[in-house]
């Protein structure tokens, strides 16, 4: 037998091993687990403001975690720092490339990110000395592009790939601290635990992987989905794990358990996932469509509670406050809306 | 931490990888999914009354409330 297939035969056998040794900690669903649990209530979001200014598709936005601010980046080549209360434009800040694929705002509010098929990852100092906001740094070294980052504090941010890799970067020095590989296909979409130990990653392999950052590497490989995963996030309490797919269906994965607990997904539903954030309790998912519309999940009973209509093309990105209080879309029809 | 250059792998390398994956994750201690669903199911019930999204909210209390009209007293 040949090398390769040796390898592979073995890595079958002990896939089927971890199939078996999942198969014998499920004592229960979550379905039966919430059985006695009343669906939530029709939940009926209203828009209460739309963020115009914007001239082209809009493929990412982040809140901030104090404050009512958010960044969004649109392929119009601007990313906009946004008071979603006044809808005021904090910052209009122009891109060297316009084919932005991701934004992430700082924990501290000092800075915040972008990137796309320029394959880099360029911070922004939005508290410079003289109120210009400048590029602070340009993290060159993916050898494909930049589907998602997120900061772990002003010194220290994790990017995702086309190259199938995810990155942790120091900033100050603008090198590559650790390269997480292991992804078979394409990296689209990346998450950080709420304690900065670990973070998510779901990719064009079909899978999840759960990282310790400070290890450097992959804890736990979560499959299931039959095409690709477009967006990920951790539940609220960091134990568990929503997948967002082409395959139209979300999941929730429990890291202790190491497998899925549950999915949601309708026979009405045939078109992706493209993003999605879960409410403050973790009671609700909100998940945006390639069919312009957000449904809302109910996390423990797998039924839609609501669908937020309002915007006119994709939408791209989805967001919920820090303080749970509103929840943002963003769309390929150029607007962010905020909803509650 | 070394930094591996993804492109100069072989096949061979990423099928060493997968197994090696493999042969970590077969290791883990797994809770019951009993045990799971009930710590979720708490979380979630401590918090829910404070999930605006859940629950709503006033108009004279929600922050991003359209600005109404003027009020001539």
């Amino acid at each position: 037998m040949g090398e390769m297939e040796q390898l592979r035969k073995e890595a079958e056998s002990l896939k089927d091993q971890i199939t078996a040794a999942r198969k014998a900690v499920q004592d229960t669903t979550l379905q039966e687990a919430a059985a006695g649990i009343t669906v939530v209530g029709r939940v009926q979001l209203k828009t209460r403001k739309t963020l115009r200014g914007h001239l082209a598709k809009i493929y990412a936005m982040h809140w901030a975690v104090d404050a009512n601010l958010c960044v969004s980046a649109s392929q119009d080549g601007k990313l906009i720092v946004w008071d979603t209360i006044t809808t005021n434009k904090v910052n209009a800040i122009p891109l060297k490339s316009s084919w932005v694929m991701t934004c992430a705002y700082a924990p501290s509010g000092n800075l915040v990110a972008c990137g796309g098929l320029d394959n880099m990852c360029s911070i922004y100092n939005l508290k410079g000395k003289d109120g210009n906001v400048k590029v602070m740094r340009e993290l060159a070294a993916h050898t494909g592009y930049l589907s998602c980052c997120r900061f772990l504090s002003d010194s220290e941010i994790i990017t995702s790939s086309g190259d199938c890799t995810c990155v942790l970067w120091d900033i100050e020095t603008g090198t590559q601290k650790t390269v997480f590989a292991g992804h078979q296909g394409d990296c689209m979409s990346l998450a950080v635990s709420p304690d900065f130990k670990f973070f998510i990653s779901g990719a064009c392999d079909f899978t999840a992987k759960l990282w310790d950052i400070r290890e450097g590497v992959c804890r736990q490989t979560f499959g299931g989905h039959e095409s690709d995963i477009n967006a990920i996030g951790f539940f609220p309490n960091g134990n568990a794990v929503i997948t967002g797919s082409d395959d139209a269906t979300c999941k929730l994965y429990d890291l202790r358990a190491d497998q899925e607990l549950i999915t949601y997904q309708d026979s009405s539903i045939m078109c992706g996932v493209t993003s999605l954030a879960p409410s403050l309790s973790g009671r609700l998912i909100l998940a945006g469509y390639d069919d312009f519309n957000v449904n809302i999940w109910d996390s423990l009973k797998s039924e839609r509670v609501g669908v937020l209509a309002g915007h006119d093309n994709r939408v791209s990105c989805i967001g919920v406050s820090a303080d749970g209080m509103a929840c943002c879309t963003g769309s390929w029809d150029s607007f962010l809306k905020i909803w509650n | 931490m070394p930094v591996i250059n993804v492109d100069e792998l072989t096949d061979k390398d990423k099928a060493v990888m997968e197994l090696n994956q493999r042969k970590l994750e077969v290791k883990l201690e797994r809770w019951l999914t009993s045990k799971c669903c009930e710590e979720m199911k708490d979380y979630i019930q401590e918090r829910v009354e404070e999930d605006t999204l859940v629950k709503g909210i006033s108009e004279e209390k929600n922050p991003f409330k359209e600005k109404g009209g003027c009020i001539i007293c």
